[in-house]
C-alpha cells in the first residue's frame, strides 16, 4: 500500500510542476511581454542569419544593422541599456513560428508588411524601417540590362519562405515567360549556388541584392537591373495581443525617425533638453509624460537617441557607409524628398 | 482484491496521465492560438498555392491548390527515396559480399568504404556532392555529350525524351511476357519435381523478355522516336538545353548522397547475414555436389536473407526520413514544398507540420509492411 501511495504522489507532483507552467502561457495579461523582459533583464530579438547592413554578426559576435538597431532602441527605452538585446538568427522559414511560439519578443528582420501576415497569422507589423523593392541580379558578361530581357527557361535562385517566391511567380507568369525556381533555405546557400553558375539571375529584395552581392567571389561581375518588380515594405512585427509591447516597439522605431527629423542625434541629445521647441524637448524626455503610457520613465525616448542614435545616424552607419546603398532613395525623409514619415510623438 | 487495485491501479493512472498530457498539450496550443487570433483548420488546402515548384512530377502551376503542392512534394519525397533504395541495395549487396572477398585488395577496400561514408554526417555528404558537383560541372554550352545524347551541366542533366506511338501495344506485350514467364517458370518446377530434368529457365526468360516486346515493334506499329536535348542561348553567356528531360542536379546530388550513405549500412547488414550462416550448410550443400553457384543461391542466401532483412529495413526507412535534409540543397521534397514554403505562406504551423508528421508516419509504415511482408514469405515454414 505503501508503494502505492509514493506512486500517486509523484504523479500529482508531476501535474502540479505541468500545470505551475501552463498558467504562465495561458495568462493573457496586459504588458506581459515588457514585465517577462524587466525580470529577464534582456530584450529577446530575431534577426536574420547575416545580411549586411541590416542585421549581421562580426567574428566576436557583435551584431550591427538597422534591423538590429530597432532591437537595440526597445532595450535602451524598457531597460536602460541598449546592449541587453539578445540576437536569435532566424532563417525565413522559422521566423514567424519563432515569434508566435513566445521564443522572441520581436522580429526585427527585413520582413515584408502584407495583408495576410498581418490578419491571419497572429502577428503585428509595427511600422517599416526600410522601403525595398524585389529586384533581380544578373552577370554583367550576360548582356542583359533588362528584365524584359528574360527567355523562357531562365533558372532564378531565391530563398524559402518569402514574399520573393510569389511575386516572382506574378511577375514570370504575368510576362507568360516559364523558369524554373530553384529555392534555398539560407540565403549563404543561394549565393553559393548562384555563384557557381547554378541560376541565371538572382532575386530578392533589392537592399538584399546589394548586400549579398558583396559575398560573390567576383562582386563586379554581377550588375543588379533596375526594374524593381514589388513593393517590399520591411519592418519590426511583434505578437498579437500584447498591445502595450507593439506600442513600445512602434514608438521606440518612431523615435529615430522623428530624432532624425528634429534635428537631434546621439552627441547633441543631451543638450537639446533646453531647447525652445515643445516637440523637440518631448522627444529627448524633457517635457510631458509619454513614457508613463507604456509604463516607462520618461527619460526612454532620450535614452534611445543618446544610445542608438537617430535613424540617419543608423542608416548612415549601416548601410551607407559599408557602402551597400549609398543613395537613400525613398528611405530619405518626407523633408528631403523620401516618404519616410512618421506620427508625431506628442 | 488488494491484488487487483495494485496490478491494475497504476496501468489506469498510467493511461490516465498520457491522455491528460495529451489533452492539456492540445488545450494550451488552442488557448495560445486564441490569445492570438490564429485560426485552426485545414480549408486552406483548397486555396491557390500561387507559388511555382522547380520539379514536379505530375502537372502543377501556380494555380493549382496547396493540396496539389502537397503531392507534389510528396511524390519528389517518393521519387528521390525509391531511386536511392535501388541504388543503396545494389551498392550495398555488392560491398557487402566484397568485404568477405579473400582478395586482400577488394576486401581492404570496401572495409574502407564502408568506414568512410558511415562515419561522415549526410547533411556534410549531402553539401559535399551538391557544391563540389556545381563547382566542377561545365555550362551547359561547354559541356561533352555523354554517349552521344546526354549532357551532364552545372544545371542538370539533360537526357533525350522518348516519344512513343502506340505505346498501349508495347506494354500489353511486356505483360504477356511476363506472364509467359511465370508460366515457364512453374513449367520447369513441376519438371524438376517431377522427372527430374533441369531446363535453363532463366536463358529462356531473357529471350521471351526480348523477343516478346522486338514483335511490337515489327508488326504492332509501336514506334519509339527520341527527342534530343537541343542547345539554347538566353543571353550573350548564358545557356540551357531545351527538349529531353532535365534531372536537376539537386535530385542528382541527393541520390549520390542518400545511396552512398545508406549502402554502408546495407553492406554491414549482408556480410553479417552472409557470416551468419554457418560454415557447415556451406560444406554439406558442396559436398551433395552443387555447383558454388547454386550452393549461393539456394543454400546460403536463403538462410541469410533472414538475417538481412529486417535490419535492411531500418536503413530504409532511414534513408527515407533522411530525404528530407533535400531542403538544404533547395530539392522540392516534402519538407520544402509544404512543410516550407506553403507554410510559410499560410502561416497554418501545426496543421501542416501536423500533416508531413503522418505522412512521413504511413510512407515508413508502409515501408515496413512491405518488407514484413517480403520477410514472411522467406521465413522457414514450420510444418
Amino acid at each position: 500500500m505503501f508503494k502505492l501511495v509514493k506512486q500517486l504522489t509523484s504523479f500529482v507532483a508531476m501535474f502540479a510542476v505541468l500545470f505551475a507552467f501552463s498558467t504562465e502561457t495561458m495568462a493573457a495579461k496586459k504588458s506581459k511581454t515588457l514585465e517577462n523582459t524587466k525580470k529577464r533583464g534582456f530584450v529577446r530579438c530575431g534577426v536574420s542569419q547575416g545580411l549586411p547592413g541590416f542585421s549581421n554578426a562580426d567574428e566576436s559576435g557583435n551584431w550591427t544593422g538597422i534591423d538590429v538597431d530597432v532591437c537595440r532602441a526597445v532595450a535602451a527605452a524598457t531597460l536602460g541599456d541598449a546592449t541587453k538585446v539578445k540576437f536569435t538568427p532566424l532563417s525565413a522559414k522559422e521566423r514567424f513560428t519563432a515569434l508566435t511560439s513566445g521564443e522572441i519578443d520581436i522580429l526585427s528582420r527585413n520582413t515584408t508588411w502584407t495583408l495576410s501576415r498581418d490578419a491571419d497569422i497572429g502577428l503585428t507589423f509595427v511600422g517599416v524601417n526600410f522601403y525595398d523593392g524585389q529586384g533581380f541580379m544578373v552577370r554583367k558578361g550576360s548582356g542583359i540590362k533588362s528584365t524584359s530581357e528574360f527567355k523562357n527557361g531562365t533558372s532564378v535562385c531565391t530563398n524559402l519562405g518569402t514574399t520573393t517566391e510569389l511575386n516572382m511567380r506574378d511577375f514570370f507568369d504575368s510576362r507568360g515567360i516559364s523558369y524554373e525556381p530553384v529555392v534555398f533555405e539560407k540565403a549563404d546557400e543561394v549565393v553559393a549556388a548562384y555563384d557557381a553558375g547554378r541560376c541565371d539571375t538572382y532575386t530578392t529584395d533589392k537592399s538584399g541584392l546589394a548586400a549579398q552581392r558583396t559575398k560573390l567571389s567576383a562582386p563586379d561581375d554581377h550588375v543588379v537591373l533596375p526594374e524593381t518588380i514589388s513593393k517590399e515594405p520591411l519592418g519590426p512585427v511583434v505578437r498579437q495581443g500584447d498591445s502595450v509591447w507593439e506600442d513600445i516597439v512602434r514608438w521606440s522605431l518612431n523615435t529615430m525617425i522623428e530624432a532624425e527629423e528634429y534635428g537631434v542625434n546621439s552627441s547633441n541629445a543631451d543638450m537639446m533638453k533646453t531647447s525652445n521647441n515643445p516637440a523637440i524637448k518631448r522627444l529627448v524626455g524633457a517635457e510631458g509624460e509619454l513614457g508613463a503610457a507604456f509604463g516607462l520613465d520618461n527619460d526612454w525616448n532620450l535614452r534611445i537617441i543618446k544610445q542608438v542614435g537617430n535613424y540617419g545616424e543608423s542608416y548612415k552607419r549601416n548601410i551607407a557607409d559599408t557602402g551597400i546603398l549609398p543613395d537613400r532613395g525613398p528611405n530619405e525623409l518626407w523633408t528631403k524628398g523620401g516618404i519616410l514619415y512618421v506620427p508625431p510623438a506628442r | 482484491m488488494n491484488n487487483i487495485i495494485k496490478k491494475f491501479l497504476p496501468q489506469i493512472l498510467a493511461i490516465l496521465f498520457v491522455v491528460l498530457i495529451f489533452g492539456f498539450l492540445t488545450i494550451n496550443a488552442q488557448t495560445n492560438m486564441d490569445n492570438r487570433g490564429i485560426d485552426f483548420g485545414f480549408g486552406f488546402l483548397s486555396q491557390e498555392s500561387s507559388f511555382d515548384v522547380q520539379f514536379s512530377l505530375i502537372e502543377y502551376s501556380g494555380s493549382d491548390s496547396y493540396a496539389r503542392a502537397f503531392l507534389v512534394g510528396l511524390l519528389n519525397t517518393l521519387l528521390v527515396s525509391f531511386i536511392s533504395i535501388i541504388f543503396c541495395t545494389i551498392l550495398g549487396v555488392i560491398i557487402g559480399v566484397a568485404r568477405l572477398s579473400s582478395n586482400y585488395l577488394i576486401k581492404n577496400s570496401a572495409a574502407w568504404y564502408v568506414e568512410f561514408f558511415r562515419n561522415i554526417p549526410l547533411l556534410l555528404q549531402i553539401f559535399f556532392w551538391y557544391y563540389a558537383a556545381l563547382r566542377a560541372l561545365p555550362l551547359p554550352e561547354k559541356a561533352n555529350a555523354w554517349f552521344g545524347v546526354t549532357y551532364m551541366t552545372v544545371k542538370g542533366y539533360y537526357i533525350p525524351s522518348m516519344v512513343w506511338e502506340n505505346l498501349n501495344v508495347f506494354l500489353y506485350c511486356g505483360l504477356a511476357a511476363i506472364i509467359s514467364i511465370i508460366v515457364l517458370r512453374n513449367y520447369a518446377n513441376n519438371l524438376r519435381d517431377t522427372k527430374g530434368k533441369q531446363i535453363p529457365v532463366f536463358l529462356y526468360s531473357i529471350a521471351i523478355l526480348i523477343v516478346l516486346p522486338l514483335l511490337s515493334f515489327l508488326f504492332g506499329g509501336v514506334s519509339l522516336e527520341f527527342e534530343l536535348p537541343q542547345l539554347k542561348k538566353l543571353s550573350k553567356i548564358s545557356y540551357i538545353y531545351e527538349g529531353g528531360i532535365s534531372l536537376p542536379p539537386e535530385l542528382i546530388a541527393l541520390v549520390l548522397a542518400l545511396s552512398l550513405y545508406t549502402s554502408t549500412f546495407v553492406a554491414e547488414c549482408v556480410r553479417a547475414g552472409i557470416e551468419g550462416v554457418s560454415k557447415g550448410q556451406k560444406e554439406a550443400a558442396a559436398s551433395v555436389g552443387l555447383t558454388p553457384n547454386q550452393v549461393l543461391k539456394l543454400v546460403i542466401m536463403p538462410q541469410a536473407l533472414r538475417i538481412i532483412i529486417p535490419p535492411t529495413t531500418n536503413q530504409y526507412l532511414n534513408l527515407t526520413k533522411n530525404s528530407s535534409l533535400a531542403a538544404a540543397i533547395a530539392y522540392p521534397d516534402l519538407v520544402l514544398v509544404f512543410a516550407g514554403t506553403a507554410l510559410m505562406q499560410t502561416g497554418k504551423a501545426i496543421e501542416i507540420v501536423s500533416i508531413t508528421m503522418l505522412t512521413y508516419l504511413t510512407i515508413s509504415l508502409t515501408i515496413a509492411a512491405i518488407m514484413n511482408w517480403y520477410n514472411k514469405k522467406i521465413e522457414i515454414k514450420e510444418k
